[in-house]
Protein backbone atom coordinates (compact mmCIF):
# COMPACT_ATOMS: atom_id res chain seq x y z
CA UNK A 1 0.00 0.00 0.00
CA UNK A 2 2.54 2.63 0.74
CA UNK A 3 4.52 2.11 -2.51
CA UNK A 4 0.82 2.72 -4.28
CA UNK A 5 0.39 5.65 -2.27
CA UNK A 6 3.56 6.86 -2.94
CA UNK A 7 2.91 6.73 -6.84
CA UNK A 8 -0.45 8.51 -6.16
CA UNK A 9 0.98 11.61 -4.29
CA UNK A 10 3.72 11.90 -6.58
CA UNK A 11 0.89 12.63 -9.28
CA UNK A 12 -0.66 14.73 -6.79
CA UNK A 13 0.54 16.47 -3.54
CA UNK A 14 -1.65 17.41 -0.73
CA UNK A 15 -4.27 14.74 -1.17
CA UNK A 16 -5.16 12.51 1.28
CA UNK A 17 -5.80 9.01 -0.71
CA UNK A 18 -6.19 6.85 2.70
CA UNK A 19 -9.42 8.09 2.57
CA UNK A 20 -10.63 9.81 -1.11
CA UNK A 21 -12.75 8.15 -3.22
CA UNK A 22 -14.11 9.02 -6.79
CA UNK A 23 -10.56 10.34 -7.56
CA UNK A 24 -11.83 10.76 -11.10
CA UNK A 25 -15.45 11.58 -10.43
CA UNK A 26 -14.01 14.34 -8.46
CA UNK A 27 -11.57 15.32 -11.04
CA UNK A 28 -8.84 14.78 -8.45
CA UNK A 29 -6.95 12.89 -11.42
CA UNK A 30 -7.34 14.31 -14.83
CA UNK A 31 -7.72 11.72 -17.68
CA UNK A 32 -3.86 11.75 -18.63
CA UNK A 33 -2.73 11.03 -14.87
CA UNK A 34 -4.29 7.69 -16.04
CA UNK A 35 -1.31 7.46 -18.01
CA UNK A 36 1.22 7.80 -15.24
CA UNK A 37 -0.47 5.81 -12.50
CA UNK A 38 -0.86 2.97 -14.66
CA UNK A 39 2.63 2.70 -16.24
CA UNK A 40 3.65 4.03 -12.86
CA UNK A 41 1.72 0.49 -11.20
CA UNK A 42 3.68 -1.37 -13.89
CA UNK A 43 6.95 -0.81 -13.13
CA UNK A 44 6.37 -0.51 -9.99
CA UNK A 45 4.69 -3.83 -9.16
CA UNK A 46 5.67 -5.85 -12.29
CA UNK A 47 2.40 -6.31 -13.96
CA UNK A 48 0.98 -5.10 -16.87
CA UNK A 49 -3.01 -4.17 -15.86
CA UNK A 50 -5.33 -4.70 -19.25
CA UNK A 51 -7.05 -2.20 -20.72
CA UNK A 52 -10.36 -3.73 -20.03
CA UNK A 53 -9.45 -3.26 -16.84
CA UNK A 54 -8.20 0.46 -16.64
CA UNK A 55 -11.79 1.98 -15.83
CA UNK A 56 -12.63 4.72 -13.34
CA UNK A 57 -14.55 2.42 -10.89
CA UNK A 58 -11.21 -0.16 -10.93
CA UNK A 59 -9.26 3.71 -10.36
CA UNK A 60 -12.04 5.12 -7.83
CA UNK A 61 -9.69 5.15 -4.47
CA UNK A 62 -6.34 3.72 -3.12
CA UNK A 63 -8.33 0.66 -1.86
CA UNK A 64 -9.64 -0.04 -4.78
CA UNK A 65 -6.58 0.06 -7.01
CA UNK A 66 -4.77 -1.52 -3.77
CA UNK A 67 -7.19 -5.03 -5.08
CA UNK A 68 -6.59 -4.56 -8.89
CA UNK A 69 -3.12 -4.74 -8.21
CA UNK A 70 -3.77 -8.13 -5.66
CA UNK A 71 -5.50 -9.63 -8.46
CA UNK A 72 -3.02 -9.05 -10.91
CA UNK A 73 0.03 -10.09 -8.57
CA UNK A 74 -2.29 -13.77 -7.38
CA UNK A 75 -2.30 -14.17 -11.17
CA UNK B 1 -23.53 30.16 -50.33
CA UNK B 2 -22.70 31.00 -46.66
CA UNK B 3 -22.70 34.75 -45.88
CA UNK B 4 -22.78 34.60 -42.21
CA UNK B 5 -22.32 31.48 -39.93
CA UNK B 6 -26.27 31.65 -39.17
CA UNK B 7 -26.76 30.31 -43.10
CA UNK B 8 -25.32 26.34 -42.53
CA UNK B 9 -27.80 25.70 -39.74
CA UNK B 10 -30.92 27.62 -41.63
CA UNK B 11 -29.81 25.64 -44.42
CA UNK B 12 -29.34 21.65 -42.83
CA UNK B 13 -32.30 22.22 -40.66
CA UNK B 14 -34.47 22.89 -43.79
CA UNK B 15 -32.47 19.95 -45.61
CA UNK B 16 -32.03 17.56 -42.62
CA UNK B 17 -34.57 18.28 -40.20
CA UNK B 18 -34.65 15.13 -38.45
CA UNK B 19 -31.31 14.16 -38.43
CA UNK B 20 -29.18 13.82 -35.79
CA UNK B 21 -26.93 16.26 -35.71
CA UNK B 22 -25.06 16.38 -32.07
CA UNK B 23 -25.51 13.56 -29.22
CA UNK B 24 -24.23 13.77 -25.87
CA UNK B 25 -24.38 10.96 -23.20
CA UNK B 26 -27.70 12.36 -21.82
CA UNK B 27 -29.71 13.21 -25.42
CA UNK B 28 -29.55 13.55 -29.18
CA UNK B 29 -30.48 16.58 -30.73
CA UNK B 30 -31.53 17.14 -34.50
CA UNK B 31 -30.54 20.04 -36.92
CA UNK B 32 -34.33 21.01 -36.73
CA UNK B 33 -34.41 20.84 -32.76
CA UNK B 34 -31.16 22.81 -32.42
CA UNK B 35 -32.22 25.47 -34.84
CA UNK B 36 -35.59 25.64 -32.25
CA UNK B 37 -33.51 25.84 -29.04
CA UNK B 38 -31.28 28.46 -30.53
CA UNK B 39 -34.24 30.41 -31.41
CA UNK B 40 -35.37 30.60 -28.17
CA UNK B 41 -32.16 31.59 -26.93
CA UNK B 42 -32.24 34.14 -29.47
CA UNK B 43 -35.04 35.65 -28.71
CA UNK B 44 -34.40 35.99 -24.77
CA UNK B 45 -31.06 37.99 -25.90
CA UNK B 46 -32.81 40.19 -28.35
CA UNK B 47 -35.24 40.88 -25.81
CA UNK B 48 -33.00 42.31 -23.61
CA UNK B 49 -31.78 44.72 -26.29
CA UNK B 50 -28.49 43.42 -27.05
CA UNK B 51 -26.53 43.73 -30.20
CA UNK B 52 -22.79 42.97 -30.54
CA UNK B 53 -21.84 42.53 -27.11
CA UNK B 54 -19.68 39.53 -25.30
CA UNK B 55 -22.29 36.58 -24.19
CA UNK B 56 -20.79 34.06 -21.80
CA UNK B 57 -22.07 30.13 -22.42
CA UNK B 58 -21.27 28.53 -19.01
CA UNK B 59 -22.70 25.33 -19.71
CA UNK B 60 -20.87 21.36 -18.79
CA UNK B 61 -19.74 20.01 -22.28
CA UNK B 62 -23.23 19.00 -24.20
CA UNK B 63 -25.63 19.51 -26.90
CA UNK B 64 -26.93 22.65 -25.19
CA UNK B 65 -23.48 24.55 -25.62
CA UNK B 66 -23.73 24.49 -29.38
CA UNK B 67 -27.28 25.45 -29.31
CA UNK B 68 -26.56 28.41 -27.02
CA UNK B 69 -23.65 29.50 -29.17
CA UNK B 70 -25.98 29.68 -32.00
CA UNK B 71 -28.64 31.36 -30.06
CA UNK B 72 -25.95 33.96 -29.38
CA UNK B 73 -24.80 34.10 -33.10
CA UNK B 74 -28.60 34.42 -34.07
CA UNK B 75 -29.51 37.44 -31.58
CA UNK B 76 -26.34 39.17 -33.56
CA UNK B 77 -24.12 38.94 -30.60
CA UNK B 78 -21.01 37.10 -30.45
CA UNK B 79 -20.14 34.06 -27.87
CA UNK B 80 -17.21 33.29 -25.67
CA UNK B 81 -17.47 29.57 -24.17
CA UNK B 82 -16.06 29.25 -20.36
CA UNK B 83 -15.27 25.80 -19.22
CA UNK B 84 -17.29 24.96 -16.27
CA UNK B 85 -14.02 23.25 -14.72
CA UNK B 86 -11.71 26.12 -15.35
CA UNK B 87 -10.07 27.76 -11.64
CA UNK B 88 -12.09 30.91 -10.50
CA UNK B 89 -9.00 32.86 -10.86
CA UNK B 90 -8.70 32.48 -14.28
CA UNK B 91 -12.93 33.03 -15.24
CA UNK B 92 -12.19 35.91 -12.97
CA UNK B 93 -9.50 37.13 -15.17
CA UNK B 94 -11.12 36.37 -18.43
CA UNK B 95 -14.72 38.13 -17.35
CA UNK B 96 -12.47 41.27 -16.29
CA UNK B 97 -11.78 41.29 -19.52
CA UNK B 98 -14.38 40.83 -21.40
CA UNK B 99 -17.17 41.91 -19.61
CA UNK B 100 -19.77 40.35 -21.05
CA UNK B 101 -23.56 41.26 -21.29
CA UNK B 102 -25.08 38.48 -20.54
CA UNK B 103 -24.32 34.54 -19.25
CA UNK B 104 -25.74 32.20 -20.44
CA UNK B 105 -26.12 28.66 -18.20
CA UNK B 106 -28.33 26.15 -16.03
CA UNK B 107 -29.44 26.11 -12.42
CA UNK B 108 -26.54 23.64 -11.49
CA UNK B 109 -24.04 26.71 -12.51
CA UNK B 110 -26.95 29.28 -11.53
CA UNK B 111 -24.98 30.83 -8.02
CA UNK B 112 -21.49 30.52 -9.59
CA UNK B 113 -22.08 32.11 -12.92
CA UNK B 114 -24.03 35.28 -10.66
CA UNK B 115 -21.20 35.61 -8.75
CA UNK B 116 -18.59 36.18 -11.23
CA UNK B 117 -20.99 37.95 -13.83
CA UNK B 118 -21.08 41.02 -11.53
CA UNK B 119 -24.47 42.31 -13.13
CA UNK B 120 -24.53 41.21 -16.58
CA UNK B 121 -27.98 39.52 -17.80
CA UNK B 122 -27.78 35.14 -16.47
CA UNK B 123 -29.86 33.36 -18.78
CA UNK B 124 -31.17 29.94 -17.71
CA UNK B 125 -30.96 27.51 -20.80
CA UNK B 126 -33.81 25.93 -19.79
CA UNK B 127 -36.45 29.00 -19.11
CA UNK B 128 -35.20 30.30 -21.96
CA UNK B 129 -36.98 27.41 -23.57
CA UNK B 130 -40.32 28.16 -22.82
CA UNK B 131 -41.13 31.61 -24.46
CA UNK B 132 -42.50 32.64 -27.58
CA UNK B 133 -39.42 33.02 -30.33
CA UNK B 134 -39.49 36.55 -31.74
CA UNK B 135 -39.18 35.61 -35.58
CA UNK B 136 -39.53 38.91 -36.81
CA UNK B 137 -36.03 39.96 -34.35
CA UNK B 138 -34.52 37.21 -35.54
CA UNK B 139 -35.07 37.91 -39.35
CA UNK B 140 -33.80 41.70 -38.23
CA UNK B 141 -30.87 40.74 -37.00
CA UNK B 142 -29.15 38.03 -39.49
CA UNK B 143 -29.87 40.91 -42.36
CA UNK B 144 -28.15 43.41 -40.29
CA UNK B 145 -24.67 41.19 -39.29
CA UNK B 146 -22.25 41.32 -41.93
CA UNK B 147 -19.14 38.49 -41.98
CA UNK B 148 -16.69 40.77 -40.75
CA UNK B 149 -19.07 41.07 -37.40
CA UNK B 150 -16.97 38.71 -34.17
CA UNK B 151 -18.55 35.34 -34.29
CA UNK B 152 -16.78 34.68 -31.12
CA UNK B 153 -13.97 35.22 -28.47
CA UNK B 154 -11.26 32.12 -27.19
CA UNK B 155 -9.38 32.97 -24.65
CA UNK B 156 -5.62 31.22 -24.46
CA UNK B 157 -3.41 31.38 -22.21
CA UNK B 158 -0.83 34.08 -22.39
CA UNK B 159 2.97 33.84 -21.11
CA UNK B 160 2.24 36.02 -18.52
CA UNK B 161 -0.68 34.39 -17.11
CA UNK B 162 -3.51 36.61 -17.89
CA UNK B 163 -5.51 35.02 -20.76
CA UNK B 164 -5.78 36.72 -23.91
CA UNK B 165 -9.47 36.51 -26.01
CA UNK B 166 -8.77 36.02 -30.01
CA UNK B 167 -11.09 37.16 -31.66
CA UNK B 168 -13.02 35.30 -34.68
CA UNK B 169 -14.97 36.83 -37.55
CA UNK B 170 -17.87 35.04 -39.45
CA UNK B 171 -15.52 35.18 -42.37
CA UNK B 172 -12.79 33.42 -40.45
CA UNK B 173 -14.63 30.15 -40.13
CA UNK B 174 -16.83 30.07 -43.40
CA UNK B 175 -13.19 30.81 -44.62
CA UNK B 176 -12.04 27.72 -42.74
CA UNK B 177 -14.81 25.67 -43.16
CA UNK B 178 -14.39 25.94 -47.23
CA UNK B 179 -10.50 24.92 -46.74
CA UNK B 180 -11.77 21.98 -44.51
CA UNK B 181 -14.46 20.75 -46.77
CA UNK B 182 -12.11 20.94 -49.93
CA UNK B 183 -8.85 19.52 -48.64
CA UNK B 184 -10.00 17.51 -45.58
CA UNK B 185 -13.02 15.89 -47.23
CA UNK B 186 -15.65 16.26 -44.59
CA UNK B 187 -18.94 16.10 -45.84
CA UNK B 188 -22.55 14.66 -45.06
CA UNK B 189 -21.37 11.36 -44.07
CA UNK B 190 -18.54 12.28 -41.70
CA UNK B 191 -19.69 10.80 -38.31
CA UNK B 192 -17.18 12.92 -36.13
CA UNK B 193 -16.15 12.13 -32.50
CA UNK B 194 -15.43 14.90 -30.43
CA UNK B 195 -12.64 15.35 -27.69
CA UNK B 196 -11.40 18.55 -27.55
CA UNK B 197 -13.46 21.15 -25.37
CA UNK B 198 -15.58 23.91 -26.86
CA UNK B 199 -13.19 26.32 -25.51
CA UNK B 200 -10.59 25.30 -27.30
CA UNK B 201 -10.41 26.24 -30.96
CA UNK B 202 -9.97 22.72 -32.34
CA UNK B 203 -13.80 22.21 -31.58
CA UNK B 204 -14.76 24.33 -34.54
CA UNK B 205 -13.97 22.03 -36.89
CA UNK B 206 -16.60 19.24 -35.34
CA UNK B 207 -19.14 22.20 -34.64
CA UNK B 208 -19.18 24.02 -37.86
CA UNK B 209 -18.45 21.21 -40.31
CA UNK B 210 -21.52 19.09 -38.96
CA UNK B 211 -23.89 22.38 -38.94
CA UNK B 212 -22.81 23.29 -42.73
CA UNK B 213 -22.85 19.87 -44.01
CA UNK B 214 -25.54 17.95 -41.91
CA UNK B 215 -22.98 15.44 -40.41
CA UNK B 216 -23.16 13.72 -37.39
CA UNK B 217 -20.80 14.57 -33.67
CA UNK B 218 -20.98 12.38 -30.90
CA UNK B 219 -20.19 14.60 -27.84
CA UNK B 220 -17.52 11.69 -26.26
CA UNK B 221 -18.21 11.46 -22.23
CA UNK B 222 -15.32 13.13 -20.58
CA UNK B 223 -14.87 10.40 -18.76
CA UNK B 224 -14.23 7.92 -21.27
CA UNK B 225 -10.31 9.85 -22.05
CA UNK B 226 -9.55 7.94 -19.02
CA UNK B 227 -10.57 4.10 -19.91
CA UNK B 228 -9.02 2.93 -23.22
CA UNK B 229 -11.07 0.15 -23.60
CA UNK B 230 -14.34 1.92 -23.13
CA UNK B 231 -13.68 4.77 -25.35
CA UNK B 232 -12.66 2.40 -28.64
CA UNK B 233 -15.84 0.94 -27.74
CA UNK B 234 -17.78 3.80 -27.72
CA UNK B 235 -16.11 4.60 -31.34
CA UNK B 236 -16.86 1.19 -32.53
CA UNK B 237 -20.74 1.62 -31.66
CA UNK B 238 -20.78 4.67 -32.90
CA UNK B 239 -19.42 3.92 -36.24
CA UNK B 240 -16.99 6.91 -35.61
CA UNK B 241 -15.30 7.36 -38.84
CA UNK B 242 -13.28 11.07 -37.84
CA UNK B 243 -11.63 11.47 -34.72
CA UNK B 244 -10.19 15.58 -34.37
CA UNK B 245 -7.95 15.42 -30.78
CA UNK B 246 -4.62 16.30 -29.63
CA UNK B 247 -1.62 13.63 -30.00
CA UNK B 248 -1.67 13.21 -26.39
CA UNK B 249 -5.09 11.04 -26.30
CA UNK B 250 -3.62 9.23 -29.43
CA UNK B 251 -0.35 8.75 -27.43
CA UNK B 252 -1.94 7.56 -24.60
CA UNK B 253 -4.12 4.80 -26.09
CA UNK B 254 -0.85 3.42 -27.58
CA UNK B 255 1.05 3.77 -24.05
CA UNK B 256 -1.97 2.03 -22.24
CA UNK B 257 -2.00 -1.30 -24.66
CA UNK B 258 -5.31 -0.81 -25.97
CA UNK B 259 -4.26 0.49 -29.55
CA UNK B 260 -3.22 -3.16 -30.59
CA UNK B 261 -6.13 -5.08 -29.08
CA UNK B 262 -8.97 -3.24 -29.79
CA UNK B 263 -9.35 -2.07 -33.65
CA UNK B 264 -12.05 0.67 -34.57
CA UNK B 265 -13.11 -0.38 -37.86
CA UNK B 266 -15.41 2.38 -39.13
CA UNK B 267 -12.12 4.45 -38.73
CA UNK B 268 -11.30 7.13 -41.76
CA UNK B 269 -9.98 10.11 -40.64
CA UNK B 270 -7.54 11.38 -37.68
CA UNK B 271 -6.91 15.08 -37.42
CA UNK B 272 -4.71 15.98 -34.68
CA UNK B 273 -2.97 18.98 -33.68
CA UNK B 274 -1.69 21.47 -30.79
CA UNK B 275 1.81 19.56 -29.95
CA UNK B 276 3.98 17.38 -30.94
CA UNK B 277 3.19 13.86 -31.84
CA UNK B 278 6.12 11.25 -30.55
CA UNK B 279 7.21 9.36 -33.62
CA UNK B 280 7.13 6.40 -32.31
CA UNK B 281 3.71 6.25 -30.97
CA UNK B 282 2.77 7.51 -34.59
CA UNK B 283 4.53 4.97 -36.24
CA UNK B 284 2.48 2.32 -34.07
CA UNK B 285 -1.06 3.82 -34.94
CA UNK B 286 -0.02 3.98 -38.38
CA UNK B 287 0.82 -0.05 -38.23
CA UNK B 288 -2.44 -0.74 -36.94
CA UNK B 289 -4.38 2.41 -39.55
CA UNK B 290 -2.64 1.68 -42.37
CA UNK B 291 -5.58 2.79 -44.37
CA UNK B 292 -6.62 5.63 -42.16
CA UNK B 293 -5.72 9.37 -43.40
CA UNK B 294 -3.63 11.13 -40.91
CA UNK B 295 -3.67 14.82 -40.86
CA UNK B 296 -1.85 17.63 -38.78
CA UNK B 297 -3.35 21.21 -37.95
CA UNK B 298 -0.88 23.30 -37.55
CA UNK B 299 -1.78 26.91 -36.13
CA UNK B 300 -3.05 28.94 -32.96
CA UNK B 301 -6.46 30.75 -31.82
CA UNK B 302 -5.67 33.69 -33.18
CA UNK B 303 -5.64 32.12 -37.51
CA UNK B 304 -9.21 30.80 -36.90
CA UNK B 305 -7.30 27.36 -35.49
CA UNK B 306 -5.49 26.46 -38.08
CA UNK B 307 -3.25 28.07 -40.97
CA UNK B 308 -0.78 25.26 -42.47
CA UNK B 309 -1.82 21.25 -42.42
CA UNK B 310 -0.37 18.28 -43.75
CA UNK B 311 -1.45 15.03 -44.89
CA UNK B 312 0.76 11.80 -43.83
CA UNK B 313 1.76 10.26 -46.81
CA UNK B 314 5.80 9.63 -46.53
CA UNK B 315 7.36 7.22 -44.29
CA UNK B 316 8.59 8.68 -41.01
CA UNK B 317 11.31 6.76 -38.87
CA UNK B 318 11.24 7.24 -35.48
CA UNK B 319 13.92 9.58 -35.41
CA UNK B 320 12.13 12.31 -37.67
CA UNK B 321 9.85 15.15 -36.82
CA UNK B 322 6.82 15.35 -38.56
CA UNK B 323 6.39 18.34 -40.78
CA UNK B 324 3.99 21.03 -40.06
CA UNK B 325 2.89 20.97 -44.16
CA UNK B 326 1.70 23.20 -46.31
CA UNK B 327 -0.50 26.51 -46.34
CA UNK B 328 -4.40 25.84 -46.53
CA UNK B 329 -6.17 27.65 -49.02
CA UNK B 330 -6.98 31.59 -48.87
CA UNK B 331 -4.15 31.94 -45.98
CA UNK B 332 -0.72 33.28 -46.53
CA UNK B 333 1.86 31.59 -44.40
CA UNK B 334 5.40 33.26 -44.53
CA UNK B 335 8.77 33.00 -42.52
CA UNK B 336 10.46 36.54 -41.29
CA UNK B 337 14.19 36.87 -39.98
CA UNK B 338 14.84 38.85 -37.46
CA UNK B 339 15.40 42.14 -39.40
CA UNK B 340 12.06 40.86 -41.58
CA UNK B 341 13.67 39.89 -44.12
CA UNK B 342 11.34 37.25 -46.08
CA UNK B 343 13.41 33.65 -45.80
CA UNK B 344 12.42 31.57 -48.88
CA UNK B 345 15.58 29.02 -49.20
CA UNK B 346 15.26 25.81 -46.56
CA UNK B 347 16.80 25.37 -43.55
CA UNK B 348 17.21 29.04 -42.16
CA UNK B 349 15.09 29.42 -38.96
CA UNK B 350 12.79 32.31 -38.56
CA UNK B 351 9.19 33.53 -37.17
CA UNK B 352 5.66 32.40 -39.25
CA UNK B 353 3.83 35.36 -40.02
CA UNK B 354 0.28 34.90 -41.21
CA UNK B 355 -1.86 37.06 -43.18
CA UNK B 356 -5.68 36.44 -44.72
CA UNK B 357 -9.12 37.10 -44.06
CA UNK B 358 -9.18 33.93 -41.25
CA UNK B 359 -6.81 36.30 -39.04
CA UNK B 360 -8.30 37.19 -35.63
CA UNK B 361 -8.62 41.31 -35.20
CA UNK B 362 -6.43 40.78 -32.30
CA UNK B 363 -7.15 40.43 -28.53
CA UNK B 364 -10.81 41.76 -27.17
CA UNK B 365 -10.11 44.46 -25.00
CA UNK B 366 -6.59 44.09 -24.93
CA UNK B 367 -4.28 46.65 -26.95
CA UNK B 368 -1.17 45.85 -25.44
CA UNK B 369 -1.20 42.76 -26.69
CA UNK B 370 -2.68 42.87 -29.50
CA UNK B 371 -0.13 45.67 -31.29
CA UNK B 372 2.53 43.13 -30.51
CA UNK B 373 1.27 40.36 -32.59
CA UNK B 374 -1.12 42.05 -35.04
CA UNK B 375 1.47 44.42 -36.95
CA UNK B 376 1.37 45.87 -40.18
CA UNK B 377 3.12 43.79 -42.99
CA UNK B 378 7.01 44.69 -42.81
CA UNK B 379 6.86 43.50 -46.50
CA UNK B 380 4.27 46.31 -47.64
CA UNK B 381 4.84 50.05 -47.03
CA UNK B 382 2.08 51.02 -49.74
CA UNK B 383 -0.99 50.73 -47.94
CA UNK B 384 -2.23 48.80 -44.03
CA UNK B 385 -2.17 45.29 -44.09
CA UNK B 386 -2.15 43.62 -41.10
CA UNK B 387 -0.44 40.51 -40.37
CA UNK B 388 -0.13 37.78 -37.24
CA UNK B 389 3.08 37.25 -35.97
CA UNK B 390 2.92 33.64 -34.23
CA UNK B 391 5.68 33.58 -32.00
CA UNK B 392 6.59 29.82 -33.64
CA UNK B 393 10.15 29.69 -34.84
CA UNK B 394 9.99 27.49 -38.28
CA UNK B 395 12.17 26.64 -41.02
CA UNK B 396 11.38 25.21 -44.51
CA UNK B 397 12.56 21.49 -45.09
CA UNK B 398 13.56 19.87 -48.59
CA UNK B 399 10.20 19.58 -49.68
CA UNK B 400 9.20 23.17 -49.18
CA UNK B 401 6.58 21.81 -46.34
CA UNK B 402 7.08 23.92 -42.94
CA UNK B 403 8.76 22.12 -39.89
CA UNK B 404 8.04 23.36 -36.28
CA UNK B 405 11.00 24.12 -34.51
CA UNK B 406 10.19 25.96 -31.38
CA UNK B 407 8.55 28.91 -29.40
CA UNK B 408 10.69 31.77 -29.99
CA UNK B 409 10.62 31.61 -26.05
CA UNK B 410 12.30 28.65 -26.20
CA UNK B 411 15.32 29.60 -27.88
CA UNK B 412 18.53 29.56 -26.12
CA UNK B 413 21.66 31.20 -26.29
CA UNK B 414 24.65 29.37 -25.06
CA UNK B 415 27.88 29.52 -25.67
CA UNK B 416 27.21 32.05 -28.49
CA UNK B 417 25.73 29.39 -30.04
CA UNK B 418 21.63 29.21 -30.82
CA UNK B 419 20.01 26.29 -29.90
CA UNK B 420 15.92 25.46 -29.81
CA UNK B 421 15.50 23.17 -26.85
CA UNK B 422 12.59 21.32 -29.01
CA UNK B 423 15.43 19.98 -31.18
CA UNK B 424 16.84 18.39 -28.57
CA UNK B 425 13.65 16.61 -26.97
CA UNK B 426 12.53 15.17 -30.15
CA UNK B 427 15.96 13.73 -30.38
CA UNK B 428 15.53 12.30 -26.87
CA UNK B 429 12.13 10.97 -27.41
CA UNK B 430 13.06 9.41 -30.22
CA UNK B 431 14.48 6.29 -28.44
CA UNK B 432 11.87 3.57 -27.50
CA UNK B 433 13.05 3.42 -24.01
CA UNK B 434 11.84 7.28 -23.65
CA UNK B 435 8.50 7.90 -21.65
CA UNK B 436 8.47 11.33 -21.91
CA UNK B 437 11.04 14.32 -21.93
CA UNK B 438 11.42 18.25 -21.38
CA UNK B 439 14.52 20.15 -22.07
CA UNK B 440 15.32 23.07 -19.84
CA UNK B 441 17.72 25.95 -19.98
CA UNK B 442 19.65 26.57 -16.42
CA UNK B 443 21.30 30.32 -17.24
CA UNK B 444 22.71 30.63 -13.51
CA UNK B 445 24.45 27.27 -14.07
CA UNK B 446 25.25 27.72 -18.53
CA UNK B 447 23.97 23.88 -18.85
CA UNK B 448 21.45 22.71 -20.36
CA UNK B 449 18.99 20.38 -18.29
CA UNK B 450 17.21 17.32 -19.28
CA UNK B 451 14.36 16.12 -17.38
CA UNK B 452 12.67 12.48 -18.47
CA UNK B 453 10.93 9.37 -17.77
CA UNK B 454 11.52 5.97 -18.86
CA UNK B 455 13.53 3.02 -18.43
CA UNK B 456 17.26 3.89 -19.52
CA UNK B 457 20.03 5.02 -17.40
CA UNK B 458 22.06 8.42 -17.59
CA UNK B 459 24.97 7.04 -19.58
CA UNK B 460 23.54 5.10 -21.97
CA UNK B 461 20.79 8.03 -23.04
CA UNK B 462 24.17 10.43 -22.90
CA UNK B 463 26.04 8.07 -25.31
CA UNK B 464 22.77 7.53 -27.15
CA UNK B 465 22.38 11.28 -27.74
CA UNK B 466 26.26 11.96 -28.72
CA UNK B 467 25.47 9.75 -31.92
CA UNK B 468 22.57 12.35 -33.16
CA UNK B 469 23.13 15.53 -31.73
CA UNK B 470 26.33 18.04 -31.56
CA UNK B 471 28.51 18.67 -28.71
CA UNK B 472 26.99 21.65 -27.57
CA UNK B 473 23.51 20.88 -27.54
CA UNK B 474 24.10 17.65 -25.34
CA UNK B 475 22.69 17.97 -21.94
CA UNK B 476 25.19 18.41 -18.99
CA UNK B 477 22.63 17.07 -16.24
CA UNK B 478 20.01 14.59 -16.76
CA UNK B 479 17.39 14.13 -13.87
CA UNK B 480 15.28 11.14 -14.63
CA UNK B 481 11.77 11.64 -12.79
CA UNK B 482 9.69 8.73 -11.69
CA UNK B 483 6.87 10.95 -13.18
CA UNK B 484 6.52 13.97 -15.14
CA UNK B 485 4.79 17.06 -14.02
CA UNK B 486 1.21 17.68 -16.67
CA UNK B 487 -0.25 21.05 -16.11
CA UNK B 488 -4.48 21.16 -16.50
CA UNK B 489 -4.07 21.29 -20.14
CA UNK B 490 -1.64 18.25 -19.98
CA UNK B 491 1.34 20.08 -20.91
CA UNK B 492 4.48 19.39 -19.44
CA UNK B 493 4.32 21.63 -16.71
CA UNK B 494 7.41 23.46 -17.08
CA UNK B 495 7.40 26.17 -14.28
CA UNK B 496 7.33 23.17 -11.63
CA UNK B 497 10.49 21.87 -13.62
CA UNK B 498 12.21 25.03 -13.52
CA UNK B 499 11.61 25.69 -9.33
CA UNK B 500 12.92 21.56 -9.08
CA UNK B 501 15.79 23.20 -11.19
CA UNK B 502 16.72 25.95 -8.58
CA UNK B 503 15.72 23.73 -5.36
CA UNK B 504 17.27 20.88 -6.00
CA UNK B 505 20.26 22.34 -7.71
CA UNK B 506 19.66 19.82 -10.65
Amino acid sequence: MEKLLKILSSIKQDVDFQKEEGLFQKGIFSSLDMVYLVVGIGNEFGIEIDPEDITIENFDSAQRIMKLIERYKGK
Amino acid sequence: MARIVTDYLDHTAETYPDKPAFIDRKRSISFRELQNEAHHIASEIIALGLWKQPVVVYLNKSVECIAAFEGVTYSGNFYSPLDTKMPPERIHKIIDRLKPSAVITDSEHKSEAEEFSEGAHVILYDEAQKNAINYEGIENAKNRIIDSDILYVLFTSGSTGTPKGAIISHRGIIDLMGWATHDLGFGHDTVFANQSPFSFSFSVFEIYQTLKHGAITYITPEELFAQPARLMHYFNDNNADTLICVPSLLQMLSQLGVLEKIHVNSLKNIFFGGELFQMKYFNRWRREYPNVRFMISFGPTEVTDTCVYYEIKRHFRDDEVLPAGITCSNKDCFILDESNRLITEPGILGEMCVRGSGISYGYYNDPENTAKAFVQNPLNTSYPEIIYRTGDLVRYNEYGEFVYVCRKDFQIKHKGIRIELGEIEAAVSSFSEIEDCCCLYDSERQRITLFYTGKIDRSDLDSKLKVLLPDYMIPRKYVQLEIMPHNMNGKIDRPRLKEYMKEEGF
